[in-house]
């Protein structure tokens, strides 16, 4: 700002310009915005007046995609809709005896822990959501779907498609919902290799067909083909959910560190409908109620 | 400053919020990565042809509305937005009297300033993705210039 106010000076020498005041007091009103903004909630009713505003132009924006979809969906023939439907009503079938299998290996599984005393399971809650074909950015990798803090979604929960982890939610606005994805260069999710059992953290690479585990020393057992899951530390995400398959193990003997790549087992830049999970973990037992409302105490002195 | 087109408000405002829309369209990911920031051509295009009707607040606002519209940290689009809206307000006289290639040099630099800001404020925010594809849509930008200024020259009247 200061090379600024010397460049206004040059060509007006007498003083600096009212046009370079302006921009100066514009962004100074903008980095402040930005402080603001960096503490979590500080600008929150000027970023929820936004969102209310931007809401309907991501609906704009989604509408000739939504539209497309709904004249496809018209005109598809008779004949197709039948061969889908059994198809799907043959999945159905076979899906069932899987969980009914499922569930009597569930009801064995609860009363093994409960003579072992061990914690139960996690409740887990789900809705399903559409992702919004709405570009947020190019190199980041974020989406938008279409629920909001109106159907009950919260900040940092997980979301998954059919085949794995798809992301975690973000940003909330009240019908929309920004989800981070796997894949995105911040995001980072503690995963568990399946054949081994090693803990350890898969990070984004900014490319969706890609993570990478970078925190494995050489000697560490791993190899292509390896399923990753959840491990359920960090409070996120669920334990067991399928994540990834590593495809690449590379050991430099010149590096401490083995380079692993993996690939994410949902298709993250190809899902339409997405699901959102809600896990509450109950390892520990909840803290007891903190009092929190003191303000009737207050009111009667 | 002598404003070279009698814009009035409207076809302004029209004109940013159809670029906001075009910059969030999903397009094949090798053409989004070179997709010019449109809203930042088209606060150009008014920061210099009718500097006084469109003056840095439109920047401002509209930087701060595409903050909000991607989701990314409130202000940082406002001030980059606005930075460079002064500079063409600053040299509007004299970018006017350019050919159309030099001034697509000038926008290209004027769009390589505004990446950087944006990339340095994401730095220093926690949230880097630093990537030599960020010099693209600055590319994209220049390249699309004549056809900006060629297509606001004929929509919108001059005085």
């Amino acid at each position: 700002m200061v090379a600024l106010r010397n460049g206004g000076a040059r060509f007006a020498p007498t003083r600096v310009s009212s046009l370079a005041w302006r921009a100066i007091a514009l962004m100074a009103l903008a980095v402040g915005i930005m402080v603001l903004d960096a503490r979590h909630g500080s600008a929150n009713v000027l970023r929820r007046t936004l969102a209310s505003i931007v809401a309907p132009l991501h609906r704009i924006v989604e509408s000739p995609f939504a539209l497309s979809s709904g004249v496809y969906a018209f005109f598809t023939t008779r004949d197709s809709l039948h061969a889908q439907v059994s198809a799907l009503e043959a999945r159905v079938r076979e899906d069932a005896l899987t969980l009914a299998r499922l569930h009597a290996v569930e009801m064995e599984n609860e009363r093994l822990q409960h003579l072992l005393d061990l914690s139960p399971r996690d409740a887990t809650r789900t809705v399903t959501a559409r992702v919004l074909q709405v570009d947020l950015d190019t190199i980041r990798q974020r989406v938008l779907i279409d629920r909001g803090s109106d159907d009950g979604i919260v900040s940092a929960q997980p979301v998954m498609d059919a085949k794995g982890v798809f992301g975690q939610t973000t940003r909330v606005n009240s019908s929309t919902t920004e989800v981070i994805l796997l894949s995105d260069p911040n995001h980072a999710i503690p995963v568990l290799i399946e054949r081994t059992g090693l803990r350890t953290i898969a990070v984004g690479t900014g490319n969706p067909d890609r993570l990478a585990l970078p925190y494995l020393p050489r000697n560490t057992d791993v190899q292509p083909g390896d399923k990753l899951v959840t491990s359920g530390l960090g409070g996120v995400y669920p334990p067991d959910l399928p994540v990834a398959t590593v495809t690449e193990v590379n050991r430099d003997p010149s590096q401490p560190l083995v380079q692993v790549r993996a690939t994410p087992g949902a298709s993250l830049d190809r899902d339409r409908e997405v699901m959102l999970v809600w896990y509450r973990p109950r390892v520990t037992a909840p803290p007891p109620e903190a009092p929190t409302n003191t303000r009737p105490g207050k009111a009667k002195s | 400053m002598i404003d070279a087109y009698a814009t009035h408000r409207v076809p302004a405002y029209v004109s940013a919020l159809i670029a906001l829309l075009l910059g969030a369209l999903p397009l094949p990911h090798l053409i989004a990565l070179i997709r010019p920031d449109f809203l930042l051509l088209v606060v150009i295009w008014f920061a210099l042809m009718s500097p006084r009707s469109t003056g840095l607040l439109y920047a401002f606002c509209w930087g701060l509305l595409l903050d909000a519209f991607t989701g990314v940290l409130l202000g940082e689009h406002a001030l980059a937005f606005v930075l460079v809206a002064y500079l063409v307000h600053h040299f509007h006289l004299r970018m006017r009297m350019f050919p159309l290639v030099h001034q697509s040099l000038v926008v290209l630099i004027l769009l390589w300033i505004y990446q950087f800001l944006i990339f340095w404020i994401d730095g220093v925010s926690g949230h880097p993705a630093n990537d030599w594809l960020r010099l693209l849509p600055g590319l994209g930008g220049a390249l699309c210039w004549p056809l900006v200024t060629g297509l606001f020259g004929r929509l919108i009247r001059r005085h």
